[in-house]
């Protein structure tokens, strides 16, 4: 555990699993904004409407596309038919919003009366015409972001099988096809179709907002790969064409489930590469993709250093200091591996969940960028406990501790640089361009109290308080 | 199964958590699924605690459904127990353990025999009680185990204290405004030579709770949480206690009144007529901003008031009473308590409206077209919708509701911030139609006030634009007024002709 130790290989650790995280339902919140003809219909309790409706401020004001289907003790005691409420509800939605899809988010509620949504979907989905997709994501299994794998993972199963037979003057059938030429000439299309290198069609998966998704997609159009089609698209009517042998890679490190549906469901092949988060993971990520698709990537080299050196002014802020995650949304490692090769020691990854095969290509980076930044490797803690955590904190006294708001506070007040984690999963931090949002977030904390710290307020509990 | 998008008082668990965080050196342990720990995200946040929140989980996961906690939840008691040595450990069911049915009270007993401190389970059941019932009710359970166990042990302290005393009683974490309200109240006790015994449950301990029987009587300023606990001490040592919130300059009098007669009542001989007096002319400035020009330029306005039974009874009163604002509706989301809601407001506005959801009172408030809105955060962003300015009244709340500096509700210097908050909300909406009036260019759309009520009227091009030249702030009204006009005559288009018809006929 202690830095003495220098440990050369990564260790892993599991831990009780009293830790803080957001309800993975909280993937609505990105996801109905993302996906624009859904709509979220989350079956549960007050607590779950109680959290989402705290956890999204001011969206909720805003016309969600969103709502609760509150169970009521009629329906835990099954005195209500769960088919004819669901019908009734989903009916309500369709008269007053007409989505393309809803989407079923089962809570633990619905896990403990077993209800059974994946069969009740098709069967009212039938009747309602309306496409039904059914998503577990409750907090007897998942964490935070690994509520949008349940859902893609769901919607893999959705997307269409293959392009439209007639090619030609009709291929104009396919969304995706569509939307990209949209407006332009035919001769323009191919010579468009020019500039690609000949590969097998890749998709991507993981929900990005849309910026971000046109800045990853130009980053791969400059060494000649086409992306086919992200999972998801603005529109579920736009899912992507998944056929067997299709590639496919992911953009962030919580979305094993997704990637295990593509490569078993789908018959995809899967691009296992660390994730584009920061200059160096967004470098590797499209040398990972080039390599399996036999292009040699050009500028890279230059491409990554200018970025680098865009960074200095922050990265000086950081160089030499320690970090500490705590855990919370499975983006961790990526962030670890990044913020190592600003220069920082990480003390310690706490982690909800560790796939070491999804994640492989992430884990390997990560200890590589330890050995040649000569720092030691850190601890992975699964499932980790946070008071055994606060502990060490304590002992080790990081300069840095990326956390969630349950603890940021009475962290702070103890003299120690918070981070508030979820802000990670809402910021831009994927590609070469947003490699300075991500260290704007981490820098703030040292920013601020840089300037407060003449004024001694660095400690502000109580002699008698606990620390 | 309803479909909702929006709840005023939060899960039953919030309101035990909550009592159970007031107190000093207690723990709450939820038996609960990962995430469902988000109330410490809101102590942390909202009230911007320095210390961490002493709530864990004792996780549900998979294995817990497949086999139950077992050994689980007493390891999690008994641990925190030795980590933390806290005076009191309460379970706290979710909605979750709730459906499990494991046999929670047989895990506090068991864990009880190895920790040192009380082990209690909340009595709460998830679907029958709110937050603000379960507060209630979580409070009365920790005064009654703790009275018990004194008496039990004999140390129940006889008789009263020398000089009058009070407990006050309901002041809790993530309360509206209940710092600020506590430090007033215990000011008010101050002057009026009232020793404060205890305060419940807000910083606590509950090794003090023994001497709750000591005190002359107890002040319960919040009809939410209190009640219950005020009742239980009421029947069990017959302390009196007075429930009425000194919230406004009135209701300050009559409670002070009321304190009056039960102490006087014990052999006390207090005579508080001169200090209200006193404060009532002098020191809270609105009885003198209800004679003066500002507030007569409210008379008659008209306002719609929704929050918790408290405040929004409170508030009812003060608008109507103290300074002849016209309440069209008066609302509150505590359904459970209706009746006493009713009885409060009877004769200060024109409607009750009783609901739990936002869509209906968001409907009346357009409907109602009042010049300003005092309510929840919800009702601000509906003014926001339809600019009416909003002056926030109860929970839910956001950060900006825990103001840092001194703002009571509550006494007399709540008197004045409540004078404030409403002239405030009023000036800001006249200044924003004055703006209109005078040079404002006109591009906005038509403004459609229904919240979710759609209109299955045509506009034609020449009835719209005529609309948009009536000035903004009536508007809406206009254009309501001519759709009825129109709907009523069957009239499917509306052109210019049929809104000047519609002017005629019935002055839109």
């Amino acid at each position: 555990m202690t830095v003495a130790q220098e440990p050369t290989a990564l260790n892993f650790e599991c831990e009780t699993g009293n830790y803080h995280t957001f309800c993975p339902i909280s993937c609505v919140a990105w996801l109905y904004q993302k996906i624009e003809d859904s709509f979220f219909l989350v079956i549960g309790t007050k607590t779950c409407g109680y959290f989402l409706q705290n956890a999204m401020g001011v969206m909720i004001f805003a016309e969600p596309r969103y709502a609760m289907a509150e169970l009521e003790e009629g329906d835990i005691s099954a005195q209500l038919k769960d088919y004819e409420e669901l019908k009734r509800l989903c009916e309500q939605i369709k008269r007053d919003r007409n989505p393309s899809v809803i989407v079923w988010i089962g809570t633990c509620t619905t896990e403990i009366i077993k209800m059974d949504l994946e069969g009740l979907a098709p069967q009212l989905e039938g009747e309602l015409g309306i496409p039904i997709v059914v998503a577990r994501a409750n907090g007897l299994d998942y964490a935070f972001t690994q509520g949008e794998d349940t859902v893609l993972a769901a919607m893999a199963n959705r997307c269409p099988s293959q392009v439209p037979v007639t090619e030609n003057e009709k291929s104009e059938r396919n969304g995706i096809q569509k939307l990209l030429n949209f407006g332009k000439k035919k001769e323009d299309v191919a010579q468009e179709e020019s500039e690609y290198v000949n590969h097998p069609p890749l998709v991507l998966f993981g929900s990005l907002p849309d910026p971000v998704v046109t800045q990853l997609t130009l980053e791969l159009k400059k060494q000649g790969i086409k992306v086919s089609g992200w999972l998801p698209a603005k529109r579920f009517t736009e899912l992507p064409v998944l056929e067997e042998g299709y590639y496919v890679a992911g953009v962030n490190p919580f979305l094993s489930r997704t990637a295990t549906t593509l490569m078993r469901r789908r018959k995809c092949k899967l691009i296992g590469a660390p994730f584009p988060i920061g200059p160096d993971g967004t470098r590797a990520w499209i040398e990972k993709i080039c390599s399996v698709f036999g292009i040699t990537p050009k500028g890279l080299d230059e491409r990554e250093a200018q970025i680098w050196e865009g960074l200095e002014e922050y990265v000086k802020l950081i160089r030499g200091k320690s970090v500490f995650f705590m855990g919370d949304n499975l983006l961790e490692v990526s962030l670890a591996r990044f913020l190592v090769r600003c220069g920082m020691t990480v003390q310690e990854v706490g982690i909800p969940y560790m796939d070491k095969r999804y994640q492989g290509a992430e884990l390997a980076m990560l200890e590589k960028a330890c050995h040649e930044m000569g720092v030691p490797v850190p601890t992975i803690v699964e499932k980790p406990d946070n008071y055994n955590q606060v502990q060490r904190i304590y002992d080790l006294k990081p300069d840095l501790v990326i956390t969630g708001m349950a603890h940021a506070n009475p962290l702070e007040a103890r003299g120690i640089n918070t981070k508030w984690s979820v802000e990670f999963t809402f910021a831009q931090i994927h590609g070469f361009t947003n490699a300075r949002d991500i260290l704007e977030l981490v820098t703030r904390p040292l920013r601020r109290n840089n300037e407060l710290k003449d004024l001694g307020w660095d400690k502000l509990v109580r002699e008698e308080a606990k620390i | 199964m309803k479909l909702a998008y929006w709840m005023y008082a939060g899960p039953a668990h919030i309101g035990t958590l909550r009592v159970a965080t007031s107190f000093k050196n207690v723990h709450a342990i939820m038996h609960a699924p990962i995430g469902d720990d988000y109330f410490n995200v809101m102590r942390s946040m909202l009230s911007r605690e320095r210390d961490f929140t002493p709530v864990t989980t004792s996780v549900v996961d998979r294995n817990v459904l497949a086999r139950g906690s077992q050994e689980k939840v007493v390891d999690n008691i008994t641990r925190k127990d030795t980590e933390e040595s806290p005076d009191l450990i309460v379970l706290t069911p979710t909605c979750t353990s709730s459906i499990l049915q494991e046999d929670l009270g047989n895990f506090v007993e068991r864990a009880q025999i190895e920790a040192k401190g009380d082990v209690m389970l909340a009595d709460v059941n998830h679907y029958r009680f709110n937050e603000l019932q379960a507060a209630d009710r979580t409070l009365h359970q920790i005064v009654q185990f703790y009275l018990e166990k004194a008496r039990k042990k004999g140390e129940l302290p006889t008789g009263k204290t020398e000089k009058p005393s009070v407990n006050i009683i309901g002041i809790s974490t993530l309360g509206f405004h209940n710092n600020h309200d506590c430090t007033e109240l215990k000011r008010l006790m101050a002057d009026l030579g009232i020793e404060v015994n205890a305060i419940l449950p807000e910083g606590a301990s509950v090794h003090e709770l023994k001497n709750l029987p000591r005190a002359w009587f107890n002040l319960v300023p919040y009809r939410e949480l209190g009640p219950m606990t005020a009742d239980y001490l009421q029947t069990e040592f017959g302390t009196p206690y007075v429930d009425i919130a000194p919230m406004g300059v009135v209701e300050t009098a009559k409670c002070i009144r009321k304190i009056q007669q039960i102490i006087n009542e014990q052999g006390a001989n207090v005579d508080y007529e001169e200090y209200i007096n006193e404060q009532t002319l002098y020191v809270s400035q609105a009885a003198w901003f209800s004679r003066s020009i500002d507030c007569q330029n409210l008379t008659g306005k008209k306002a719609v008031v929704f929050g918790d039974n408290t405040h929004a009874a409170a508030l009812t009163k003060i608008l109507s009473r103290e300074m002849g604002i016209h309440v069209v509706l008066a609302g509150t989301y505590c359904k459970y308590d209706a009746d006493w809601f009713r009885e409060q407001v009877s004769g200060y506005c024109d409607e009750v409206l009783i609901t739990e959801d936002h869509g209906e009172i968001g409907d009346a408030i357009a409907r109602a077209e009042p010049s300003a809105i005092f309510g929840t955060q919800m009702e601000r962003h509906v003014g926001k919708r339809l600019d009416i300015p909003c002056g926030v009244i109860a929970a839910p709340i956001h950060v900006q509701n825990f103001p840092i500096g001194y703002k009571p509700f509550l006494g007399y210097e709540g008197t004045n911030q409540i004078t404030d908050l409403i002239y405030n909300s009023f000036t800001l909406g006249m200044e924003d139609h004055l703006l209109e009036i005078f040079g404002g260019h006109d591009t906005k759309e038509v403004i459609t006030k229904g919240i979710s009520a759609g209109s299955d009227l045509n506009w034609t091009k020449d009835g719209s634009a005529e609309l948009n030249k009536i000035p903004g702030f009536v508007r809406g009204k206009v254009k309501r007024n001519t759709e009825k006009f129109a709907r009523d005559r069957g009239i499917k288009d509306i052109s210019a002709e049929v809104l000047y018809a519609a002017k005629e006929a019935v002055g839109a």
